[in-house]
């Protein structure tokens, strides 16, 4: 038995123990209270005033408490929820979404006239396009307002751990679900979070599993699923195992059928009763290699949609998804290169609870590491781009968040667009550069402008309200003013209007790092 | 005889006895753009193996057919190989004229058929084994090799650039190289005061170099596009993609820049890829007329420039289940320039057989890339075998005669 085998047992024997009862949780950190800026700038989306005043009111430690603590219901200001609760995404469940698309794109091409098909189809598109702009700004506006702020980073996180492209297929129209499924987990188990990208038709599409079947074997999400979601590129699998994964993963696909006009695939008397279907996921057992499997030196016994699970166990399980996961984690919250002791430090607690990735967090957050780290991370554009909007407007509800995705845009980091599996970098490196930094100072420039159309509404006949930045505002004097280099502050001084004051603010060196 | 002819004969010597160490600046007006193909590029419909029974059995629906046989079959580079006809108009008159040359079964030997880890080592340009530096790719020590980067502190020989929003790992490391998305050209819109004063914030701080950079390369395309942006505006007809940046990327090699990199995405064909005509078939169609808009552009200074075209890896000789290919491990280059030695298929070669398949999957890699790479930097460059060994350390070198 490979020496892992044996951290696999342990790991599993103190699972259950191991789990959050109800008593009272430890103190996150330990010794001197950590300065809420800073803690803010780290661990919500950028410090603004609101979130200032709460911290200094409730202290430091109660508020690292309840951003540990999940809420997927977190109450928003009344007229951010009501622009959500107005979103089609929010009304409709995916799959009658996409099934009522489905039909809509095939009366699009049965359309006899040339012009009109091409009108039908356009509008297809532009549907298309509208519930994938309407998941951006949903997640904008959560960024921006929610008081659970760590929920919402870790969200940003999985999603582009698990990283879908919109621009394939469907994916428009299923990437607002998709983050509400990892969002539910954002702080949860990894096991929970890898069963729901595992089953979204997000990622059955993106990585072309529907299409992978018995005899017609496609290992693209198999070898994804080992390299980038679990195991890491030096996890120690092997090509064989990209393959046997592969096998495992035959027959699990999407259907976008209606389930009402529909009936499920006739099957072999053997296999009756193992078809699978909910929502838009499927299991189909005719598409399925019922052979046994060999992966990571187990055999996984070839019957059906349970081998999934399993291998989701196996997976989830394994002491190198810990490190690699933990190692990820470190690299968000902590540093770009964390210190291997913290890795080592969060992979053991992340064995220890099966995979609780608040607890793992906590032991991140709660680490001398953490403390001396605050302010030394480079912003990325999605970082960048919602801090300001924060810092400029703090609990005032922005109307809309297209002109923050055109930003984004720019900048190389719009939501869902990321075309390669591996996600947005979180390093420095692949941020700093001349030609990045040339286009910030031109975003910071619009925001500090003016409202740059975040409080004009869309549609035929916008109204827009008068909105200016308030970056001069009391958590400057308070705080930020004083952590400012000199070279900063002669630069501020010389602003001729408080549009370039703002400029230079968001231009400056301290605004880039969080 | 000009200095380039000497160099050419000179480096035709063994690598070994070979010492340019007083030429260490680059030749006069000597250009290299690396075009990097992300995803993965399917080298089999584009250099097809025409002499191959194997490669038409086991890609029975997405195979070029042999030259002839079809009106879209493959056309015809010599007895074994074919291009992809949807690189006739754009790809075979440069290799009619020896301007393209073709690398077959080139590649590297790292097979974990991943493709940032493939990517990544490939940008480092470093040995797969020992300890690796991880912000070191080989186009910046070719800059260092060849004098160091304008941009720098020190002001050096070089005038690199990376067509690319973000800088990427083949040019991270010491020597200071600028980046701008050609995207996103557009409107100045922070005045010269208003830059100033952004510097100065910046002086005392680690970006105090990018800082500066990102405002100069952006005036200089602003200035250098000018017109493009002139005439688009009133309403000329404009090309789209892959061939406009490829126009924008000639202008700015053309008039300023001398060592250039972009990549294009969208090769990781797993579904439905096609064969004559289909996805891959537009991409390579696109990809063809961008180059030959990149050579039409550089105009007479197409002579002295070397492009290199390369993709992490190739894809499974065997179709998949779903009329597509899984990730491979040997690919094929292309090489293009005024001077390259091209109308031919060079480096080591085999017959493509089951047998001669690398862990029956893949083409075999038979023509490392450091090392043709680094015989291709000594000869365009006039770089001594020990000025290679910096650029990419501890490879053997594989001149195949290209430039």
């Amino acid at each position: 038995m490979p020496l892992w085998c044996l951290g696999l047992l342990s790991a599993c024997a103190s699972a259950p123990g191991s789990d959050a009862g109800p008593a009272p949780a430890p103190p996150v950190v330990s010794g001197a209270a950590l300065a809420p800026v800073p803690l803010l700038d780290r661990l919500s989306w950028g410090a603004n005033s609101a979130d200032y005043e709460r911290i200094r009111a409730e202290g430091a430690q109660r508020w690292l408490q309840e951003q540990l603590q999940a809420d997927p219901a977190a109450p928003l200001p009344a007229s951010v929820n009501e622009q959500i609760a107005d979103m089609t995404i929010s009304r409709q469940p995916v799959a009658r979404l996409v099934i009522g698309l489905e039909s809509q794109r095939k009366s699009a091409d049965a359309v006899p006239d040339e012009e009109a098909r091409k009108a039908a189809q356009h509008d297809y598109q532009l549907e298309l396009n509208r519930l994938a702009r309407e998941a951006a700004t949903r997640s904008l506006l959560r960024d921006l307002y929610s008081p659970k702020q760590l929920q919402e980073q870790l969200t940003w996180f999985w999603v582009n751990h698990f990283s879908v492209h919109q621009n394939k297929h469907m994916i428009r129209a299923m990437v607002g679900d998709y983050e509400d499924q990892l969002r539910a987990h954002a702080l949860g188990r990894f096991r929970d979070l890898l069963a729901a990208s595992a089953r979204h038709p997000a990622m059955l599409a993106y990585l072309d599993n529907a299409q992978n079947a018995v005899k017609h074997v496609n290992e693209n999400y198999a070898r994804e699923l080992l390299e980038l979601h679990t195991l890491g590129v030096d996890g120690g699998y092997t090509q064989r195992d990209v393959q046997e994964l592969a096998r495992v993963l035959t027959g699990f696909g999407i259907n976008n059928s209606d389930p009402a006009a529909t009936q499920a695939p006739k099957l072999k008397r053997e296999l009756a009763g193992q078809y699978l279907r909910d929502g838009l996921f499927e299991f189909n057992p005719n598409r399925h290699d019922y052979g046994d499997k060999q992966l990571l030196g187990h055999t996984i016994a070839g019957r059906g949609a349970a081998e999934l699970d399993e291998v989701l166990d196996l997976l989830s399980r394994h002491p190198a998804t810990a490190r690699t996961i933990s190692r990820k984690l470190a690299r968000f919250l902590v540093a770009d290169e964390p210190a291997p002791a913290l890795v080592d430090a969060m992979a053991r607690e992340f064995q220890r609870t099966d995979g609780s990735i608040a607890a793992v967090l906590r032991v991140a957050i709660g680490s001398p590491a953490f403390a001396q780290s605050l302010h030394g991370k480079f912003k990325d554009p999605v970082h960048y781009v919602v801090s300001a909007v924060r810092l400029a407007y703090d609990s005032r509800p922005i109307v809309n968040a297209g002109p923050m995705v055109n930003w984004l845009n720019r900048l190389g980091e719009a939501p869902y667009s990321h075309q390669t599996p591996d996600g947005y970098s979180l390093a420095e490196s692949a941020w700093s550069g001349p030609g990045q930094l040339a286009v910030r100072f031109e975003i910071a420039k619009a925001i500090g402008s003016g409202s740059a159309g975040l409080f004009k509404t869309d549609g035929p006949n916008p109204s827009e309200r008068p909105a200016f930045p308030q970056l001069a505002n009391a958590l400057y004097y308070q705080s930020t003013q004083a952590s400012l280099a000199p070279a900063t502050r002669q630069a501020l001084d010389q602003a001729q209007s408080p549009q370039e004051w703002n400029l230079l603010l968001l231009s400056s060196p301290e605004f880039m790092m969080r | 005889m000009q200095r380039r002819t000497i160099l050419r004969t000179m480096a035709a010597l063994p690598l070994a006895t070979c010492s340019f160490g007083a030429w260490a600046a680059p030749a006069a007006g000597s250009k290299f753009l690396l075009v990097f193909l992300r995803g993965g590029l399917d080298t089999a419909s584009v250099l097809v193996p025409i002499a191959s029974e194997f490669y038409y059995r086991v890609r029975p629906d997405i195979a070029i057919a042999r030259p002839g046989s079809l009106p879209d079959a493959a056309l015809a580079l010599d007895t074994s190989w074919g291009l992809h006809p949807a690189l006739g108009d754009t790809l075979l008159p440069l290799y009619q004229r020896k301007e393209l040359a073709f690398v077959a079964f080139a590649g590297t030997d790292d097979a974990s058929r991943s493709h940032f880890e493939t990517q990544d080592s490939m940008e480092m340009g470093q040995p797969l084994t020992g300890p690796r530096d991880f912000a070191s790719g080989f186009l910046n020590r070719l800059v260092e090799t060849l004098g160091g980067s304008s941009g720098g502190a020190a002001g050096g020989a070089v005038n690199p650039i990376a067509f690319t929003d973000q800088l990427p790992l083949v040019m991270r490391g010491g020597q200071h190289i600028g980046n701008v998305a050609l995207q996103s050209v557009g409107k100045a819109v922070i005045d010269a005061r208003q830059r100033d004063l952004i510097a100065g914030m910046y002086a005392p701080t680690r970006f105090s170099v990018p800082v500066g950079e990102g405002f100069a390369v952006r005036e200089e395309i602003m200035k250098d596009l000018a017109d493009e942006m002139d005439s688009a505006s009133r309403g000329a007809i404009t090309t789209k993609g892959f061939e406009r940046d490829a126009q924008r990327v000639g202008k700015l090699m053309r008039e300023k820049f001398d060592l250039g990199f972009i990549d294009v995405g969208g090769w990781d064909t797993h579904v439905g890829q096609g064969a004559a005509k289909g996805y891959l078939a537009t991409r390579l169609a696109e990809l063809g007329k961008g180059l030959a808009a990149f050579a039409a552009t550089m105009g007479p200074a197409w002579r002295d420039t070397t492009v290199v075209v390369m993709s992490e890896f190739g894809r499974t000789l065997r179709q998949n289940g779903n009329h597509g290919t899984d990730h491979g491990h040997g690919t094929a280059y292309m090489v293009l320039g005024g001077a390259v030695r091209g109308g031919r298929v060079a480096g080591e070669q085999r017959v493509i057989t089951e047998a001669n398949l690398f862990q029956n999957r893949d083409l075999p890699v038979l023509n490392e890339y450091r090392g043709v790479l680094g015989a291709l930097f000594a000869r365009q460059y006039g770089l001594s075998a020990r000025a290679i060994d910096r650029v990419f350390p501890g490879a053997q070198p594989r001149d195949l005669q290209l430039a």
